[in-house]
């Protein structure tokens, strides 16, 4: 029997509470296996300005590129501390930062593997619809062959791929629109 | 994703989209590994409790005591087993427990406003809480955001994500509210809880039904283009 969805709204400017309480801007213990990485989004309007009131979910494979989630069935290992989530708001510079560790690269179903990457979700005031993106690696070789990234326009794959700075952070600022608009997936 | 069942991203009556919708197509992924997983935090351990918001605090809150209850489902009808249900809403008298809500209206110290459940096997899920007040915002002369309560959910997979806001039938501001307005004509009544006289407490307390009904496992992008 199909059923009609339920419509998104926004998350609006006020929420808290069990939202809040489950921030988690360190994915990955002490213990967890895979190279640590420091991760700074940023959150930008369509004339630049910073977003202070968004909210950031991550969500990526370990460094074994396992998914801990029963759809993912290969025989790879889980690590029992990471599971792979994390969620934080913007502060009052527009910024989220994360700590966790590279995630392993996991198959296309047409073949092949996707080049590394954390998948992204956008929520805020005056943002409707979760907005889905994701955040690749600057210098990874196997970008040129990751075939999502094929799939957007060769000019706005950048808006993708985070920089590592010279402290180590890799940064990747979203812009929900203007001429540095993040590229955004239906899935 | 818009499509017939959610809003578009630029809906120019709720004038914070002005700035803050994207203005290119979404790019349609099929769906991979990322996708058909995400984060179902069931190993999330709820304190008992969790979903009465009323007895959060050493008192009881001020207000009218209500149940919300309901069930998650696909779109196939399925129920979505142990789907973690986290909400938040304002108190009685129109006012969030956050810094940033400057309506003058009193914080009620027995109210804090956050819950969560965990649906059952069957997808049902169940709070206990008190109607939430309407209040004013600034999205243009003499706005009110009628009531409701914000609820957000994960579902089976990254792709099934939802965050949307439950509202009470028949509420006279929904007519005048854009943020209810933003969803399509035929979809948003969906938002709109049931009054459930089956449900209610007698001598205690009233009841709603909200179901939710998320994407399905298998559905693709382009079932909803």
């Amino acid at each position: 029997m199909s059923r009609p969805l339920t419509p998104s709204q926004t998350i609006g400017p006020f929420y808290f509470g069990t939202i809040t309480n489950a921030y988690r801007h360190d994915l990955a213990p002490r213990g967890v296996v895979g190279e640590r990485l420091e991760i700074e989004l940023s959150l930008h309007d369509a004339d630049g300005a910073i977003v202070p009131d968004g909210l950031f979910e991550i969500w990526q494979a370990n460094s074994h590129g396992r998914y801990d989630h029963p759809e993912d069935r290969r025989n790879l290992p889980l690590d029992p501390g990471f599971d792979g989530f994390g969620r934080a708001s913007t502060d009052t510079a527009g910024r989220a930062t994360f700590g966790t560790i590279k995630p392993g690269r996991v198959p296309w179903p047409a073949g092949g593997l996707q080049a590394a990457h954390i998948n992204i979700s956008v929520f805020a005031r005056g943002v409707l619809n979760r907005l889905a993106t994701r955040l690749y690696f600057e210098g990874d070789p196997e970008l040129a062959e990751d075939p999502v990234l094929k799939l957007v326009e060769p000019a706005r794959r950048a808006t993708l791929i985070a920089k590592r700075d010279a402290s180590g952070v890799w940064r990747l600022p979203i812009h929900l629109g203007g001429a540095h608009e993040t590229v955004f997936f239906d899935c | 994703m818009p499509g017939q069942d959610h809003p578009p991203n630029a809906s120019p009556d709720y004038k914070s989209t002005a700035r803050r919708a994207p203005s290119r197509p979404a790019v349609v992924l099929p769906h991979s590994l990322s996708e058909i997983t995400g984060p179902s935090l069931r190993a999330a351990r709820l304190d008992s409790g969790e979903n009465d918001l009323t007895r959060q605090r050493m008192g009881e809150p001020l207000g009218e005591r209500i149940i919300v209850q309901g069930r998650v489902l696909d779109q196939d009808g399925r129920p979505v087993p142990e789907a973690l249900v986290e909400i938040w809403q304002c108190n009685a008298a129109g006012r969030y427990h956050h810094p940033g809500d400057q309506h003058d209206a009193p914080l009620d110290p027995n109210f804090y406003g956050g819950g969560r459940a965990r649906a059952d096997a069957e997808g049902n899920y169940r709070f206990v809480t008190i109607k939430p007040g309407a209040y004013p915002w600034k999205n243009h002369h003499n706005a009110w955001r009628p009531a409701h309560i914000h609820f957000s959910l994960f579902g089976p997979a990254f792709a099934t994500r939802l965050i949307t806001q439950m509202y009470f039938p028949g509420d006279p501001l929904l007519p005048f509210d854009p943020i209810y307005k933003s969803v399509p004509e035929g979809a948003r009544a969906r938002l709109q809880a049931a009054f459930d006289i089956e449900a209610t407490q007698p001598e205690w307390a009233l009841a709603y039904r909200f179901d939710i009904v998320l994407r399905g496992r298998n559905a693709t992008p382009m079932e909803n283009a």
